[in-house]
């Protein structure tokens, strides 16, 4: 449907910027996102995620790397020749403008005609489903339908990269969802490469093929969104992504896929290296998700007791107190009748398996 | 009855308080008006005989008319000079760092803070046959002969415009202020230039700023009256003076009164054009 030069490659390479008073804004940076694909960045706010979405789109210039597109360097060039269409969190329509005169706005920039650009300002409202809107303004549309304007004005000067900052946080929680199938539907129909910046670690897991997690700027992984959250590479993204028990303990003994470790909760668990090699009695921290721990009824695991059983639907969320005085959660799906817990009920915990329970060498 | 305990209108405020200000404009602004529409309507100077001669003198007389029509003229160059030499001050001041913005204001405000009267020496310095420009042409070998600057319908331009520019300037900066940064960034990714992105985007936008400019620095350069009079001089007469005239040197109250009446309403339709243009273009204003 929209015949774009779309798929267009992009690669950040070594990117780092440093702002006029010295500080690192983002650092050694390197990206190889495939035509087509949908990148998330993903990180805190003050990460350096929007600064790279300005070097991309030109706003900024970068202190060091280079940005490639397709097969060109485009570092020399100014946004308005990069073609890279932006979606602004504010959606920054021209209020002014009418909604069809917003999306013709980037081809009449190009000189073109002003049948064609109206013929074609109603193609792309009809592809984001807002055909009736053409003349109003602005200010007359809900959030969801102005950040559907703001699609179709990107979407018309047919960019080569589309960039989607923080595009939905606007939004309430029913739209939001919406918006994010529309977008991931107009990628599909399109087929343009795109990069969005979010903070919202859903969005990013459920949105993107890829997801490149920054903090302090610095790219922590840059993986599927599986790798992400089941083989996280660094304590940050285990942590950042999804919530995780974090639990201390020493190395026993250690090879490249497997490690022993005790726990300061009192067991010894098998666990994996998850941030290289680990060695033998340096500290670490174990991370285990809430859905990873499971109650055992042995002498295996570690012991805890039972503070508070959240029931929250489709499961139920048990904080445990372990022996060394740290809170764990631990989330159970309701699946039949599931065991009720006493508060002050004496338990036992141990990972669902060794490969769910990562282990990262202490940061002091 | 269940009868709902009376409501009381929480909107409704004690006109009590705007009594003072409305008594005030009563007393010191809307009798003496009336005073002067009452004086207005005497053909004689004792006050004796009414009619409609004033008016009548004033629309039939060549000079009275050219004096009101070289007066609005007059407002529309200096607002004309002051918003070209005002919107790039006011843009730079949204685009630098905070210091400079400072520096901005302080230069901006300055005339403001000094008095009318020494502002319009000043110029009468800068402007004069041996005043600072001249002199300086002089020297550089330019000139021959001094220009005549002082006295001159160019001259009370300048001053005029440099007096009134904070008028100008401080709407245009809040204006500008209040257009989101994005809109810049996004015309600009779109493939727009920097022309392009002033004259669609940051021009419009900025309408409500620049009409509120216009109405203020029309109405103050038309009705200065020291400005005009000491850099304009004798030979050129703008209505406030043409006014003084009439009233103090030669005593004809009823023809200056009438004079005021149709200089007010000559500014009230200038003014109220600004006003319905600054009205088409509220839509503008805020997302």
């Amino acid at each position: 449907m929209v015949d774009a030069p779309s798929g267009r490659s992009l690669v950040v390479d070594a990117v780092t910027h440093r702002y006029p008073s010295g500080a690192l804004a983002v650092e050694n940076i390197n990206l190889d996102i495939k035509g087509g694909e949908i990148i998330a960045l993903l990180g805190p706010s003050g990460c350096g995620k929007t600064t790279l979405l300005r070097i991309i789109a030109g706003f900024i210039a970068q202190t060091q790397g280079r940005i490639i597109i397709g097969d060109d360097i485009v570092d020399a060039l100014p946004p308005n020749k990069r073609a890279v269409g932006i979606v602004f969190q504010n959606y920054a329509l021209f209020p002014h403008l009418s909604i069809s005169e917003n999306v013709a706005y980037g081809l009449a920039a190009r000189g073109i005609d002003k049948a064609t650009r109206q013929r074609e300002a109603q193609r792309l409202l009809e592809l984001v489903q807002l055909p009736a809107m053409a003349e109003r303004l602005p200010r007359q549309l809900s959030g969801g339908q102005q950040q559907r304007v703001a699609l179709a004005r990107a979407l018309a000067i047919k960019p080569s990269i589309l960039l989607l900052d923080e595009p939905f946080a606007a939004l309430d929680k029913n739209l939001r969802l919406d918006m994010q199938i529309e977008v991931k539907r107009l990628q599909r129909v399109s087929g343009i490469t795109t990069l969005i910046v979010t903070h919202d670690q859903e969005e990013a897991l459920s949105m993107a093929d890829r997801v490149a997690v920054l903090s302090h700027g610095k790219l922590e992984q840059f993986g599927s969104p599986s790798d992400v959250y089941d083989r996280p590479q660094t304590l940050f993204v285990n942590t950042f992504v999804g919530s995780t028990n974090r639990l201390p303990g020493v190395v026993v003994s250690a090879d490249r896929t497997e490690a022993k470790v005790r726990l300061d909760a009192g067991a010894e668990i098998i666990a994996r290296p998850a941030g290289g090699a680990l060695s033998e009695g340096g500290r670490v921290t174990v991370c285990i998700r809430p859905e990873h721990l499971q109650f055992v009824g042995d002498e295996t695991g570690f012991a805890g007791v039972v503070g508070m059983s959240l029931p929250l639907g489709a499961t139920v969320v048990h904080e445990v107190t372990t022996a060394d005085g740290s809170g764990v959660k631990v989330s159970q799906a309701r699946i039949g009748e599931t065991r009720a817990l006493e508060n002050g009920a004496a338990v036992r915990l141990a990972p669902l398996a060794p490969s769910l329970a990562n282990a990262f060498p202490a940061t002091l | 009855m269940g009868a709902a305990p009376a409501a009381r209108d929480v909107t409704s405020y004690g006109m009590g308080l705007a009594a003072p200000l409305a008594l005030f404009f009563l007393v010191f602004f809307v009798a003496p008006l009336l005073q002067l529409f009452w004086l207005s309507l005497h053909n004689d100077t004792a006050g004796l005989h009414w009619g409609l001669g004033q008016y009548l003198h004033f629309l039939t007389d060549p000079f009275s008319l050219g004096v009101l029509g070289s007066t609005l003229l007059l407002g529309a160059e200096v607002t004309a000079v002051c918003l070209v030499l005002g919107f790039p001050i006011a843009w730079l001041y949204q685009r630098v760092g905070p210091k400079l913005q400072t520096v901005i204001i302080l230069i901006v405000l300055l005339p403001l803070l000094t008095s009318v009267v020494v502002r319009t020496f000043a110029w009468i310095v800068i402007l004069g046959r041996q005043g600072i420009i001249n002199a300086t042409l002089q020297s550089l070998g330019l000139i021959d002969t001094p220009l005549k600057l002082l006295y001159t319908q160019f001259g009370v331009v300048i001053a005029l415009a440099q007096v009134q520019m904070p008028l100008m300037t401080l709407p245009l900066i809040t204006a500008l202020g209040r257009i989101d940064p994005n809109l810049d960034d996004a015309s600009c990714s779109l493939g727009a230039g920097s022309w392009r992105t002033f004259f669609r985007i940051v021009l419009p936008l900025s309408l409500p700023g620049v009409i509120a400019g216009c109405t203020l620095t029309y109405a103050a350069s038309i009705t200065a009256f020291i400005t005009q009079s000491l850099i304009g001089g004798g030979q050129m007469l703008f209505m406030p003076m043409y006014l003084y005239q009439q009233a103090s040197t030669l005593q004809n109250w009823p023809f200056a009164a009438a004079i005021s009446i149709i200089f007010l309403l000559a500014v009230l339709a200038v003014v109220s054009v600004f006003t319905t243009l600054g009205r088409m273009s509220r839509g503008y204003g805020g997302a």
